[in-house]
């Protein structure tokens, strides 16, 4: 008999897999104002992100997400107490209005909070917040680095430029402490202006200095180095792209504004990216560059995904056909559907179905 | 295989008329090393750049000459072109890092080659294991020490399997043991892999003994290379060894300790042992008791207790990161301790505001650029002092004829650092602290900042110095503290504490015994004999 391990052997997911999952359940939380729904997606990502997170650094930024959305919904909810007034509905507290200048015309300050204005703030902080902690299980769950790496070989160049960027954040923030301790060890100028320039001349040269080398490793590592592309495939795939991306933005400008003809909405949209993917492929065949051990895409990956696409789906459907599910009234408690429960619920099926992460509890 | 035929590099500046490199002739063999020496500035990076392609490409200036791999001329390949036969390793391996972990950075060379994921999978395997570092896989680069970056950092190019490694002062960051480790590392890839490595370095005390062929870059342009043994008896630079044997008159001169204790029989028994240094009686100046300082969870120092007189001048020792720059920081009062105190003058530096340090502690930093941020010498000397005049007379003490219009970054290794010296200094403090100052500096320039350690000592001045620099520490210091995992394992007089461990003896120790440290004192026995 062959013990089995839930999902697999342990191995690090695509992150493309998450990030379609996460991006999923953000579309469903903004189908929705209903807070049990909006709760519960909430759970649902926190419990998968317990459940499947390494210990690397970036998972742990998780906890700073869940705060964020906190702050958010306390926030949406004390500007409805204090720019609320006049909101219709059952009246709380029966507190006086400030009166404004006539120039401020349109907002008041403080007046008689009802119940309505503030489950309206509330409904609307959660449904941000929700929104808010999907994006952070992502990023908890997947490493942006890697996110980076797998964009496809015809963008691999601005890839490895991204990554880079990522890299020089902490980089930079090292510098800044050292010099702002080394500038202490010496008198100088201690104006604003003089404190400042101070601070920055040095930083600026250290890093200036540390691209530079890092440019010329890179080069000497082969970074960029010429394919075998002749210059009429160049200018062809080069073309492909440009026309693509020009269609791209016509059709989601078409889609967006709804007096523009409709002929150039989908179908534009469509023409694009078909002219875009033809130029990716046509640039990524000729790439000779080839990757170290990819993240494979296989079942736990397409699982992973599914789940977040139904999970959207199945907010859509509610949204549309079930509304007062989906945006319930102030003035009742909200009530919740089989459909939207079992929708909502479907999302953590990942913290069972997709395998352990590779690097639990190897210190790092 | 390389070879450089005429070679003259130039920068089109009217301030700097004269060539770097003047018709330089140099051939490189298959399974060659071949070392680069000469004084700081003289041009060794770029005649290593001319090779990689970097300059004049990454340098600005003008290149004439011709450069030839196997017959066929690169001279105009640019850099990444170079790659599969070229590996290239800079001065400082954690600034070329392009990914983030071990096992990504090996593969990287490999991916921008196109090589089939099979051949990558098996080298970076083959790599981890030849360079001892398959422990390391998973780790974040910027978590390992300066030796395991190093050796990151040459595996990186390895794994693109070039028939040449390039390596810039790859040993000048690292302690004593761990620049052993990364030169033995070298020679095996030599003699097992037949791989040409060109390796610029002017601590030749530790390379010469495994170079082939030695190239001397005198400072005029002209490049000349030769046997090792006779070319360093003419060399501006020699190690301390060589130093020897030319005081002994030894022919031909002995490249390794090995060699050199065998000449040395009977020689020490010759010599009158001279006097022990003069310690003269002075006053403390600064003492620590107990100090702890931690960083999270990692225990940086553990209750080390420390003191400085007044007039001596005490070298701090240790791997990389052993505790030497936390309790640098610890004593000067910027880093924060868990527990300990620390007195200077009857004060606790660390409860005093920036300028009330100033006054107790001066610090040099690690990177002594990170204190300068004005145009000119003179702007900063004004800047330093409040106006007082007292910088600007202490640098022409310490460097004298800095031109006061220069701007710092143009000035020398050894200038920059003596103007921020003179910064820290011109307050006055009692106890002076030094961060590896000797990074990056030639034979030359260390004995100038010795000397000056010295005179401040004179002047009554406590002065900690931390670095690997074995032989600055025998010339310049009286005392010796060795730390290691954040606690001082030895402490003592220089002669004691060196001659104690066989990785921080310096050379003249290794040949002759205790208590010879430096070729002048051999050479004052030898005339006095």
């Amino acid at each position: 008999m062959t013990a089995s391990v839930p999902g697999g052997l342990p191995r690090d997911l695509h992150p493309v897999a998450w990030w379609v999952w996460a991006i999923g359940l953000a579309a469903a939380a903004s189908f929705t104002t209903n807070p049990w729904l909006l709760l519960m997606l909430v759970g649902v990502a926190a419990l998968v992100v317990a459940a499947r997170r390494s210990d690397q650094p970036w998972a742990r930024a998780f906890r700073l997400y869940l705060w964020v959305g906190l702050a958010i919904v306390v926030l949406r909810v004390l500007f409805r107490l204090l720019f609320g007034g006049s909101y219709p509905g059952t009246v709380l507290v029966d507190l006086p209005t400030v009166p404004l200048p006539s120039w401020v015309a349109g907002v008041t300050l403080l007046g008689p909070v009802t119940r309505e204005s503030l489950l309206a703030g509330l409904y609307d902080g959660l449904r941000l917040a929700a929104i808010v902690v999907c994006i952070g299980a992502a990023n908890a769950l997947a490493n942006p680095k890697r996110l980076l790496r797998s964009v496809p070989p015809a963008l691999y160049e601005i890839g490895t430029a991204m990554v880079v960027a990522v890299s020089v954040l902490p980089q930079f923030a090292d510098s800044v402490r050292r010099v702002r301790a080394a500038q202490a060890l010496r008198a100088g100028a201690t104006g604003r202006i003089g404190r400042l320039r101070r601070l920055l001349v040095p930083v600026l040269e250290d890093a200036l200095e540390r691209s530079l080398a890092l440019a010329a490793g890179m080069d000497a590592r082969g970074y960029g180095r010429a394919g075998a592309a002749t210059p009429a495939q160049r200018r062809t795939t080069g073309a492909l792209m440009l026309v693509g991306l020009c269609g791209v933005c016509v059709g989601v400008y078409a889609v967006l504004d709804s007096t523009a003809p409709r002929w150039l909405a989908l179908p534009m949209l469509a023409a694009g990216l078909l002219l875009a993917v033809a130029g990716m492929v046509s640039a990524g065949r000729r790439v000779e560059r080839t990757r170290y051990r990819p993240d494979p895409w296989s079942l736990p990956e397409m699982g992973v995904a599914a789940v977040g696409v139904l999970v959207a789906v199945t907010a859509w459907w509610v949204s549309e056909h079930q509304m007062l599910i989906a945006y319930p009234d102030l003035s009742v408690l909200p009530q919740v559907s089989l459909l939207a429960l079992v929708g909502v619920l479907a999302g953590l099926l990942p913290a069972v179905a997709s395998p352990r992460p590779a690097h639990l509890g190897v210190a790092a | 295989m390389i070879e450089l035929r005429g070679v003259s590099f130039g920068y089109d500046d009217p301030d700097r008329p004269e060539l770097v490199l003047d018709g330089v002739d140099l051939t490189i063999e298959e399974g060659e090393l071949v070392v680069v020496s000469g004084p700081t500035g003289v041009g060794k990076s770029t005649l290593l750049g001319v090779v990689t392609g970097l300059v004049p490409r990454f340098s600005g200036g003008r290149l004439i000459g011709d450069l030839l791999l196997d017959g066929r001329s690169i001279v105009h390949t640019a850099p990444r072109d170079r790659a599969h036969v070229l590996g290239y390793v800079g001065q400082d391996p954690a600034a070329g890092f392009v990914t983030d972990t071990v096992e990504e950075e090996l593969a990287y060379g490999m991916e921008q080659l196109g090589l089939p994921p099979e051949t990558m999978r098996r080298r970076v395997e083959e790599t981890l294991d030849l360079l001892g570092i398959a422990d390391l896989r998973a780790r974040d680069l910027r978590t390992l020490s300066g030796g395991q970056q190093q050796r990151v950092a040459i595996g990186s190019v390895l794994t693109m399997h070039p028939r040449l490694l390039v390596l810039d002062e790859p040993t000048s960051a690292l302690d004593p043991t761990a620049a052993e480790d990364v030169l033995a590392t070298l020679t095996r890839l030599v003699h097992d892999l037949g791989l040409s490595v060109l390796l610029a370095e002017h601590r030749l005390e530790r390379v010469v003994p495994f170079a082939d062929r030695l190239c001397v870059l005198p400072g005029d342009g002209r490049l000349l290379a030769g046997d090792p043994a006779e070319l360093l008896a003419s060399s501006p630079v020699v190690p301390p060894i060589i130093e020897l044997g030319r005081a002994a008159g030894w022919r031909p001169l002995p490249l390794s300790v090995r060699d050199a204790r065998r000449r040395a029989r009977g020689l020490a028994e010759r010599l009158v042992v001279p006097p022990p240094r003069a310690r003269p009686q002075t006053s403390t100046a600064l003492v620590a008791r107990g100090l702890t300082v931690a960083h999270g969870r990692t225990v940086a120092l553990r209750e080390v207790d420390l003191e400085l007189l007044g007039g001596r001048v005490t070298g701090l020792m240790g791997r990389n990161g052993a505790g030497k720059s936390s309790l640098l920081w610890a004593l000067q009062g910027t880093g924060r301790r868990r527990s300990g105190s620390v007195l200077v003058a009857g004060e606790d530096p660390g409860s005093l505001d920036a300028a009330g340090r100033r006054g107790l502690v001066g610090l040099l930093p690690q990177t002594a650029a990170d204190l300068l941020y004005l145009e000119t010498v003179d702007a900063e000397c004004a800047a330093g002092d409040d106006g007082t005049g007292a910088a600007r007379a202490l640098l022409e003490r310490l460097a004298p004829g800095i031109p006061g219009d220069a701007h710092p970054r143009d000035l020398s290794e050894g200038q920059r650092l003596a103007l921020a010296l003179s910064l820290v200094l011109a307050t006055r403090p009692p106890v002076l602290l030094l961060d590896e100052p000797t990074r990056g500096l030639d034979y030359a320039a260390k004995h100038v900042l010795a000397d000056i350690l010295r005179d401040l000592a004179v002047q009554g001045h406590a002065v900690l110095v931390a670095t690997h620099d074995v032989e600055f520490v025998a010339r310049a210091a009286d005392e010796v503290v060795v730390l290691a995992e954040g606690e001082v394992v030895s402490a003592g007089p220089v002669q004691r504490v060196l001659a104690e461990s066989p990785s921080f003896a310096p050379q003249v120790t290794k040949v002759l015994g205790p208590p010879w440290l430096l070729v002048d004192e051999v050479v004052t026995a030898l005339e006095s004999a």
